[in-house]
């Protein structure tokens, strides 16, 4: 993994947790964003995500656990914490009523933007986000997309060291999907942004790390690349047979397309862990070498990898983009 | 930060006015008001005073304050603009004193109104001015308390009907609960009879200033104010 011990922490989770009453939200979640990086938070809806986000931009306090934003304990330093971070919500909290402008420009009051901070940055955000034909619309005029767009605006209007987005693509039209993609890349350039997701395919397009999360716990991290490997070369069956186990050993990974044997247990009746690639499957010669090898096949069971599983469920299938 | 209070009392101002919202909302006080007014100087013995509708303003308020205040903290909560004011860098207490302001700009723009009836008393009579700058005082002690209420009663649901319903019974309930006071006996007695709005406004209406009416007052606003405060920042802890 690509984290260089200098570059400082922007995002820290500790431990965190979350009860609502007796229904568990996340559990012990425990990660690291780089400054510069964009992560991806990527789970299944209900998953823990928007609670994750909550809690680390201080809307909620965790039940137990730290969170530390650009270094700042957000318990103890909230509103330290809380200048640090830009933060799109899961539904775009807009005032209708207002106008983009100036809906942009009470947002960076909020954010303790000065009168002349906020007039320079407005243009540029405006630009950003190309949202110049409609600067001065009432917002409740616009388009979901649009709105989408300011509420990005709003995110970046006051250069945050920290960009946290909760699902930023989600229910606007594919070429927009498109464009809020790009966008998130170029702002990846200078901000460090964590993202949250259900789509698989968002996340290797811009992210360049992944958190998985699923039922409110972190079951892997890694880059996208990784990820998809790991699930590429993780087909595995597992095998019990009663004969030599050296020879058994040896025999198996002559087997065309098998990568890897390991044996647990020994004597004559072994388990062997066979892995092999998944765009071969050698089961029924495996059935095949043991009977003409004359040794007893006992049980054959393909293990199905947790990660693929989650992945799966993860996934939701995306057409057309 | 004073900065972060007075942007969002300019915001809320802005929503104010610029829909008909509290154009409507002076308009049934006025209307209102104007009949007492009207009802003070026809009978027989007309008074040159304001004492008559500021006294039938007590009951207005108890109406009147929430559907001016139901929306200011409801809707942020309908629309999830709360959940980014309370992740910006804003204290809890900005938020309620920002909005509350703007109501209370609004109660003001409304009594500046009423002056009209005061420049009639002036015009047609001579009336005491004394007195009904005490009715004055004691008018806006009174609306910036009931506003309090109302403003506490929109920081409980997303829903602003539920909002202006809850505010409604309080204040109903604050204004008749002296009525109680009789039926009970000793301190319990007197605790209700203090606990009552109207009743410490009833000397500001004579045009008498009592100080402990004034504490009450903005003893009582401040604990409202204080309390939404407290409302919104429990909302982190649920």
């Amino acid at each position: 993994m690509a984290i260089q011990p200098e570059r400082e922490v922007m995002i820290e989770a500790q431990g965190l947790t979350k009860y609502y009453g007796d229904f568990m939200g996340v559990e012990n979640l425990n990660f690291k964003v780089m400054k510069g990086e964009v992560v991806g938070l990527l789970g299944p809806n209900g998953s823990g995500k928007t609670t994750t986000m909550r809690m680390l931009t201080g809307f909620m306090p965790p039940s137990s656990g730290t969170i530390k934003i650009a270094g700042h304990d957000m318990q103890a330093e909230s509103l330290e914490g809380r200048r640090a971070i830009g933060y799109l919500p899961e539904t775009v909290p807009l005032y209708t009523d207002m106008t983009v402008e100036d809906y942009l420009g009470f947002m960076g009051v909020m954010r303790g933007m000065s009168a002349d901070r906020i007039k320079r940055r407005l243009g540029e955000v405006i630009e950003l986000t190309k949202l110049g034909a409609y600067q001065h619309s009432h917002i409740a005029k616009l388009s979901k997309g649009y709105r989408q767009r300011v509420g990005i605006a709003q995110a970046i209007m006051h250069e945050p060291q920290v960009l946290i987005m909760d699902e930023p693509t989600v229910g606007i039209d594919p070429i927009q999907v498109v464009e809020t993609r790009q966008l998130i890349k170029t702002l990846g350039e200078e901000h460090t942004i964590l993202l949250s997701t259900h789509i698989l395919p968002e996340v290797s397009m811009v992210c360049e790390r992944v958190l998985i999360i699923h039922e409110g716990q972190l079951v892997a991290e890694d880059t996208p690349s990784n990820l998809a490997h790991r699930l590429r070369a993780s087909d595995r069956v597992e095998v019990e047979v009663r004969g030599p186990s050296g020879e058994v050993t040896t025999a198996l990974r002559t087997i065309q397309g098998v990568t890897n044997v390991t044996r647990t247990g020994g004597g004559d009746l072994a388990t062997y862990m066979v892995e092999f690639r998944s765009d071969v499957d050698p089961r029924e010669q495996i059935g095949k070498l043991v009977i003409t090898k004359g040794w007893g096949l006992r049980k054959m069971n393909p293990l199905a990898m947790s990660l693929e599983e989650i992945f799966l469920r993860l996934t939701v299938r995306e057409e057309g983009i | 930060m004073l900065r972060n209070t007075l942007a969002i009392t300019w915001k809320e101002t802005k929503t104010y006015f610029s829909s008909p919202y509290a154009f409507i909302i002076a308009g049934v006080f006025l209307a209102l008001t104007g009949y007492f007014f009207v009802q003070s100087i026809s009978g027989p013995l007309p008074e040159a005073s304001i004492r008559n509708w500021a006294l039938g303003s007590t009951i207005i308020f108890v109406l009147w304050s929430p559907v001016l205040t139901m929306r200011l903290l409801a809707e942020e909560q309908k629309l999830g603009t709360l959940e980014l004011l309370m992740t910006a860098p804003v204290r809890d207490s900005e938020i309620v004193m920002g909005k509350y302001l703007a109501a209370l700009l609004v109660l003001l723009s409304t009594m500046v109104l009423t002056l009209f009836y005061v420049g009639m008393l002036m015009f047609f009579g001579d009336p005491d001015l004394a007195p009904i700058f005490v009715g004055y005082l004691g008018l806006l002690l009174y609306g910036a308390a009931t506003l309090a209420v109302g403003l506490l009663a929109s920081s409980f649901s997303p829903n602003q009907i539920v909002s202006a319903v809850v505010g409604f019974g309080v204040l109903l309930l604050l204004t008749l609960i002296a009525q109680a006071a009789p039926l009970t006996q000793g301190l319990t007695s007197q605790l209700l009879q203090q606990i009552s709005l109207t009743d410490h406004f009833l000397d500001f209406a004579r045009g008498i200033i009592d100080s402990h009416n004034i504490v009450y007052f903005v003893v009582f606003t401040a604990l409202m104010l204080f309390l939404t405060s407290r409302n919104l920042e429990s909302r982190r802890w649920r």
